[in-house]
């Protein structure tokens, strides 16, 4: 187990390096940032003076490993825009996109699990023709667009729940039901595969031949078993809704990272957007990282991998 | 002597000889299969508007004309001069939105082709020769993972500018992973089977056997992965557009008429809800298409 631990972690740390030297890259090899920060109408030596001042006149790599060597710390720099530090800049956001994630990965399970349940229950039944339906609809629902749809709805006609902003939880309904329901189809489908499969195994029959309640065998023997496989899906899905949550955001006016991601992004603001893309790559590999230690925890047969 | 009826007199085993073809069950499970027929036809009908849009498109889509500015659509109380009005400068909605089919199914299908030629190749390279090769790819494959695609995407966008060749190239270098991962795990199924082997033993080199003996053997789940990342590639590319930071104005995109309709969206809610139903339509029929081919070519899981 400790093996399995450590070489995944090993793994997890190149994973992160390679990305974290990939999105500067990226963001390097795109053009000459002394220019976009000096303006339209900064003159040569302008342009000379903030190349030598944040030092991009190094070599790539010079700049790189300090990049690097200053985020290990946790220092991410000082935000072109904003004129404060990025790591604080970054712990104020991240709370309310955390929350948000966190609300919305709730939503997704507590919907999609029991629709999954129930489908698998009754194959073909109209409630699993609702389930199917859900997911694949889900799946091609544009999200900004869902959000849109939410807010003419229950902010302009209904006048319920309020369009943007954080100040209340009514605030956090809509962006919730958004982030979360695109996590909806996969965990429904897992759920529905996977409680199938449990379903026709030979120690579910073997529950109900000794005679335990139906509830009993749904719960204690078959959802248990099944939901294994949710519990690390819904890690990854996490790790992606920190990404979805740039949209949501931005819809819903909630100031939260993926709505600085936004900013920084529109306004050229470099350091906010390298520390964001690593921030978010490290939560997928966090997560991903702790759903593989669980289900090798619970599933010894994953630990060979 | 009494006529026999045929049907009930054949015996199994000549029933399996003169029985139907495996092209014609294949037929019949593609005829019998409800959502891959809706999917193909509003796929179809939607691909034939996009080729055809000059003919189709009642006005010229960039034309402004400010003295009729968000006229309502006809089932609104406006005219059938604009059947879907007219957006905050006059330009013709309905032809917009015949033209922003065009943007959406041309990012899609490059997409796909970019992301699909590079995820093969390095998918079957790993299932096919495993060993190191495997051992980089799959690495790559987790490190393409756990980048953010909307955030990197945007990001790239942003500085390089937003137009449409750089929006397909953006993301076609971006959408490769599940390619990748199939093509793997489809290799890894198919490269010890006896075909292979005997190819193998009359001397068939190595790219003969990828492209002739696996190749043909994958191709199933290829055509499945992409139809996904076609939707995948035109969600993203709205989504982009809609944030303002992928295909630029004027170009007819459906994100960008979104994004364009949402200042107005408290008094004329129908600019946002029509571009984007029309993408949810393309997206969901895609998807029936890619399901329905799935469920129609696998073997194994079909009941």
């Amino acid at each position: 187990m400790l093996k399995f631990i450590l070489k995944r972690l090993g793994l997890a740390l190149l994973v992160a390096l390679t990305v974290s030297f990939i999105s500067f890259t990226l963001l390097f090899l795109s053009g000459d940032p002394a220019a976009s920060l000096a303006g339209e109408s900064a003159t040569d030596q302008d342009v000379a003076a903030i190349r030598e001042l944040y030092g991009f006149d190094r070599p790539m790599l010079v700049q790189y490993s300090s990049w690097l060597m200053d985020a290990l710390r946790g220092d991410f720099g000082e935000s072109y825009y904003f004129k404060l530090p990025v790591a604080s800049l970054l712990a104020e956001r991240l709370q309310v996109t955390m929350l948000l994630g966190l609300c919305g990965i709730s939503f997704a399970l507590l919907t999609a699990v029991p629709l999954g349940v129930l489908a698998a229950i009754r194959p073909n039944s109209i409630i699993d023709r609702f389930a199917l339906f859900l997911s694949v609809a889900g799946q091609a629902l544009p999200s900004f667009w869902f959000g849109l749809i939410l807010i003419v709805a229950f902010s302009i006609k209904l006048q319920w729940l309020p369009a943007s902003g954080t100040a209340t939880w009514k605030h956090f309904i809509m962006p919730t039901v958004v982030l979360g329901y695109y996590a909806m189809p996969a965990i429904m489908r897992l759920t529905r595969g996977g409680m199938l499969e449990v379903l026709s195994s030979d120690y579910i029959r073997t529950a109900r031949a000794k005679g335990a309640s139906e509830g009993r065998v749904m719960f204690k023997h078959a959802l248990r078993n099944a939901i294994i496989p949710v519990v690390s899906l819904a890690a990854v899905q996490m790790g992606f809704m920190l990404g979805g949550s740039i949209v949501v955001e931005s819809i819903f006016a909630l100031h939260g990272a993926g709505y600085l991601a936004w900013e920084s992004i529109s306004r050229n603001d470099l350091p906010t957007v390298q520390a964001l893309i690593l921030v978010f790559s490290m939560f997928y590999i966090v997560f991903t990282f702790l759903a593989d230690v669980l289900n090798a925890w619970l599933d010894p047969r994953m630990r060979t991998g | 002597m009494t006529m026999t009826n045929l049907d009930q007199t054949v015996d199994p085993l000549l029933q399996e000889i003169v029985g139907p073809t495996p092209g014609q069950r294949l037929r019949g499970r593609v005829f019998g299969h409800m959502g891959l027929l809706i999917g193909v036809g509003v796929l179809g009908v939607l691909l034939f508007i996009a080729i055809f849009a000059p003919l189709l498109a009642p006005h010229d889509p960039y034309a402004q004309a400010l003295m009729s500015r968000m006229k309502p659509p006809v089932f609104l109380g406006g005219t059938w001069e604009h059947p879907l009005g007219t957006d905050h400068l006059g330009r013709d909605y309905l032809s917009r939105l015949i033209y922003g089919a065009r943007v959406s199914l041309m990012i899609g299908v490059i997409a796909a082709t970019i992301s699909g030629v590079i995820g093969t190749a390095m998918g079957v390279a790993a299932g096919y020769f495993g060993g190191r090769v495997d051992t980089v790819v799959t690495f790559l494959i987790n490190v393409r993972l756990a980048m953010p695609v909307v955030l990197v995407a945007l990001a790239v966008v942003a500085v390089m500018g937003g137009s449409l060749q750089v929006v397909i190239v953006v993301l076609g270098l971006l959408l490769w992973d599940r390619f990748a991962v199939v093509m793997r795990a489809s290799t890894l199924q198919v490269r010890r089977r006896d075909y292979v082997t005997a190819a193998r033993a009359i001397g068939a080199s190595t790219p003969r056997i990828i492209w002739s003996e696996i190749m043909p053997n994958i191709a199933n789940n290829l055509i499945v992965v992409v139809t996904l990342e076609m939707a995948h590639a035109i969600l993203l590319e709205a989504v982009l557009s809609f944030l303002g930071l992928g295909v630029q104005p004027p170009t007819p995109s459906w994100g960008l008429m979104v994004s364009e309709g949402k200042n107005m969206m408290l008094f004329e809610p129908w600019l946002v809800m029509i571009p984007g139903a029309v993408l949810f339509v393309l997206v969901l029929a895609i998807n029936l298409m890619g399901d329905g081919l799935r469920d129609v070519t696998a073997p194994e899981d079909r009941s």
